[in-house]
């Protein structure tokens, strides 16, 4: 379905190339074993914390928060991230843009490695984004590839969407609790719980962390991600991106875990999640994508146990992430092994490798083992937790006890799959010059699946130093975890002997289930893919409508958008607030006009209804001429001397303008386009209304102007000046009336760019184009 | 006296909408014209009117003997009128421009950076 790109474009490894290995490797490394020192301080001490100040106004601060949780995460994130790296620099050995390639990886580790560490959430907040930013670019590596393409912003979109989410979660979850401080926030749980915006935070935040670990109906985006090249799938899918959201889960478990709502949510979510990944899972003949939908399997697993309280489901949850991130990360790099050497994985077109690949196929074996959970891989104790803690799980042991045998029956299966079906049987003749990989290849997946077999030996080196810390930071009490191989003949015993024979029934019978599976698929209605596709086509129509309709580019349309929006918040304001006031009325005192202000008023009223009837613009700048003197009369009528005379200053000046363009512009201006006039002047009508009644409302109110008292005594005692329209613009207001002489300089300047005369500068062939000639 | 000088206000602000509604960018010019001088006198009434009297303090005195017309508004309004003078220089030299460049003031027109689509959207 999905390959990477290896022939053909090969080149020999560069310096470049070595030194970003190199400083990859010895970055992650050095991050690891900086972890690992810090094992016992966690164990022994409070949690450690480093905070810098980032945004202190807002309570924002760049805090990092080591306890027993982020420590486990950060430990994976690194260890793992090391040997992908290291997988990496073999895998794409050569590769054209491999130094794009572990810039993408350093930026995505440091973002996981932000995220689990973050002391704060809106730190917290900021390094999801990156994580999300850096997958897409990862996921998106093989960007000539159009299905790549796809899958990457797919991944980006629904990644986002949840991080919008869980930012408003995380905003509000702050204020509730009153910081943004994570130790704060996380000891805040009777706080936030009983408060009533508890639900909405729980909500917005578990749609965060269910996009972002693929949680149904959203789980889509994962197994379309497995076009990116087969390191990033082993490292997203493994250890970090996908488990970002069971780290956010479990981070937030003090504060908002332990109600009905949450436990319901994440225990019918996950259960859900892993019975049909596990179903779609059995499907798939890439090897990869079965890969893939294990993931999603084991996310929901870890979803669901998440959701109780008990002390054995946390534990199950946090041995199974361990458990999880070694098998998969091993079992990504296999199937890539095999891609890399036969140059296909599909089911049908492999087998017989073993005698090809006998290292390979040894990996493949022990970490399947551990995947299907055989005794004595980690594995094994992980599935044993599970149960028991499914079982312990007080309020639907049935139904999670159920979901977990199903799931795990079915990863035996796949397992059994993945690490059988590519290497027993015939070989295939088209595979007959595989060879096995170089040990840069298999070291990677061999010290993961190793690891896998000595804490299953020895479960003690991981039960005290990483999953009992880790448990008593999600809980929030001291824990004491025992993992022990052989628990004694119990129920999970039981379970497990049934879930093997389930898994080995189901491995047997696989081609008849899968094409029964196929039958059945066709009558389901369409994949959810299928239909984010459609919804995404939907939501561009949508924005083309918009832009169709207001967007249109026409000047007209713009206008009256804006002006009705005016009439609406002048009505609004006039008729909500006279509601309150008690109503007001109009008063006329038409006798006190002296004839004057009549005669003015006439000039202005006849101006301006002339200018909206004339064609010819030398009789309309006539008529508007009138308009502005009957202004500057009423300026002078009511005591305002200076502004009537700026006004006609201003207005001659403006004339004069007008008066020298006219010869450069038409002699008509018959044209008012295509729509409507009626509508138009009905707009107009009630603008000049709302207008009109807003300031009525106005000067019905007594004026209360402080401000004017204080001009009128201070003028002369303070700055001198018996001119108090004069000392408030050039002295109290001076600033104001400098920004007014640049404006008007700035605006000289711009027309006379626009009117100066640029030979050949103008808009070439626009005419010859269909442009409209006058 | 303030209501006659409302409804004129009103007349005026009307008129000024009418013309901005049209396509023809010389009215669109005309009716800024209207607007402005109508969005000053709104400023004008809402300070209150005052006969005669303008705002000055004779010789001698700290303050004025009389109630004066309120100063503040005048102070705005003379800032007001000559950004608005900046405004609507600017907006000429505006469409002159498009007139010589388009060779049209029919806003609806130019479509020179959006041109109209073949499917004829619009």
């Amino acid at each position: 379905m999905y390959t990477d790109v290896h022939a053909g474009d090969r080149r020999p490894a560069g310096w470049g190339d070595k030194i970003w290995s190199l400083g990859l490797l010895i970055f992650s490394l050095f991050i690891a074993l900086w972890l690992v020192s810090l094992i016992g301080p966690v164990h022994d001490q409070a949690p450690l914390v480093f905070s810098l100040s980032w945004v202190p106004s807002l309570g924002v601060d760049l805090a990092f928060l080591i306890d027993g949780l982020s420590l486990l995460f950060a430990l994976l994130v690194s260890g793992v991230g090391f040997f992908v790296s290291l997988y990496a620099a073999f895998y794409l050995r050569g590769h054209p843009l491999l130094k794009r390639f572990f810039l993408y990886l350093l930026l995505f580790m440091l973002g996981m490695l932000g995220l689990v560490l973050a002391g704060n959430l809106i730190t917290l907040f900021v390094f999801w984004e990156v994580t999300t930013v850096a997958s897409y670019l990862l996921i998106g590596f093989n960007h000539e590839s159009a299905s790549a393409r796809r899958s990457a912003l797919q991944a980006l979109l629904i990644t986002a969407l949840g991080g919008l989410a869980l930012l408003a979660g995380l905003i509000l979850l702050g204020s509730v609790a009153g910081t943004y401080d994570l130790v704060q926030v996380l000891s805040s749980r009777g706080q936030v719980q009983g408060h009533a915006l508890y639900t909405p935070i729980l909500i917005l935040v578990l749609i965060g962390a269910f996009t972002k670990s693929a949680q149904l109906p959203l789980h889509f985006w994962l197994p379309n991600a497995m076009a990116a090249p087969t390191p990033v799938s082993a490292y997203l899918h493994s250890a970090t991106m996908v488990k970002a959201g069971i780290y956010l889960l479990a981070r937030l478990h003090p504060v908002l875990g332990g109600s009905g709502l949450w436990l319901w949510i994440l225990t019918l979510v996950g259960a859900a999640t892993a019975v049909v990944a596990a179903i779609l899972a059995l499907r798939q003949t890439d090897l990869k994508l079965s890969l893939a939908y294990t993931t999603v399997v084991a996310l929901g697993t870890l979803t669901m146990f998440l959701g109780s309280d008990a002390s054995v489901a946390i534990a199950a949850a946090i041995t199974f992430v361990l458990v999880h991130s070694l098998y998969k990360a091993a079992l990504f790099m296999v199937v890539g092994i095999i891609d890399h050497q036969t140059g296909t994985r599909d089911l049908h077109a492999l087998g017989g490798l073993i005698r090809r690949l006998p290292i390979t196929f040894g990996i493949a074996l022990a970490a399947g083992l551990s995947m299907a959970g055989f005794p004595p891989f980690l594995g094994f104790i992980g599935k044993e937790l599970k149960y028991e803690g499914a079982l312990a799980i007080a309020e639907e042991p049935l139904l999670v006890a159920i979901a977990a045998v199903f799931a795990n029956a079915l990863m035996v299966a796949v397992s059994a799959t993945v690490a059988l079906r590519p290497f027993l049987g015939k070989l295939p003749p088209t595979l007959a010059s595989s060879r096995e990989a170089s040990a840069g290849l298999w070291l990677s997946p061999l010290v993961l699946a190793l690891l896998g077999f000595t804490f299953g030996v020895a479960p003690g080196l991981v039960a005290d130093t990483l999953v009992q810390p880790a448990v008593t930071a999600i809980l929030g009490r001291p824990e004491v975890v025992k993992l022990k191989l052989w628990h004694g003949v119990n129920v999970p015993l039981m379970m497990s002997i049934a879930t093997l024979l389930l898994g080995v029934l189901t491995f047997l019978m696989q081609r008849r289930i899968r094409d029964g599976l196929n039958r059945a698929a066709r009558w389901l209605p369409s994949r959810m893919d299928r239909q984010w596709d459609r919804g995404l086509a939907l939501f561009k129509r949508a924005a083309a409508l918009h832009t169709r309709y207001l967007q249109h580019g026409l000047l007209q349309g713009y206008m009256a958008v804006v002006f009705i929006a005016v009439v609406a918040t002048l009505f609004w304001a006039v008729f909500w607030g006279e509601s309150r006031a008690g109503g007001f009325e109009m008063q006329f005192n038409w006798a006190r006009l002296t004839l004057k202000e009549w005669a003015a008023m006439a000039l202005v009223l006849s101006g301006s209804l002339v200018a909206i009837g004339c064609r010819a613009p030398l009789t309309a700048i006539c008529s508007l001429g009138g308009m502005g003197v009957g202004v500057a009369l009423i300026y002078l009528f009511f005591g305002a001397p200076d502004v009537a005379i700026t006004q006609l200053l201003v207005e001659t000046l403006f004339l004069v303008l007008v008066a020298m363009t006219l010869n450069r512009l038409p002699h008509s201006m018959a044209v008012r386009g295509t729509r409507p006039r009626y509508l138009h002047a009905l707009i107009a009508v009630l603008v000049g209304a709302a207008v009109s009644l807003v300031l009525l409302a106005v000067i019905q109110q007594p004026l209360v102007s402080p401000t004017r008292e204080y001009y009128e005594l201070a003028s002369v005692p303070e700055a001198f000046g018996r001119n108090i329209v004069n000392v408030i613009l050039v002295d109290f207001r001076a600033l104001d009336t400098f920004g007014e002489v640049v404006v008007v300089l700035v605006a000289a300047l711009g027309a006379a760019a626009l009117l100066r005369r640029h030979p050949g500068n103008g808009i070439p062939g626009y005419r010859d184009q269909g442009g409209p000639e006058e | 006296m303030e209501s006659a000088l409302v409804i004129v206000i009103g007349v005026m602000t009307a008129t000024g909408v009418y013309l901005m509604l049209a396509s023809n960018l010389l009215c669109y010019l005309f009716g800024l014209i209207l607007l402005s001088n109508a969005a000053n006198l709104v400023i004008f009434v809402s300070g209150r009117l005052t006969r005669v009297v303008p705002p000055l303090i004779p010789k001698g005195l700290e303050a004025p003997p009389e109630p004066v017309a309120n100063a503040l508004p005048q102070a705005m309004i003379l800032t007001a009128i000559v950004i608005g003078f900046g405004l609507l220089a600017f907006t000429l030299a505006l469409v002159v421009g498009c007139y010589r460049e388009l060779g049209t003031i029919d806003a609806d027109h130019m479509r020179l950076a959006e041109p109209i689509d073949p499917d004829g959207e619009h």
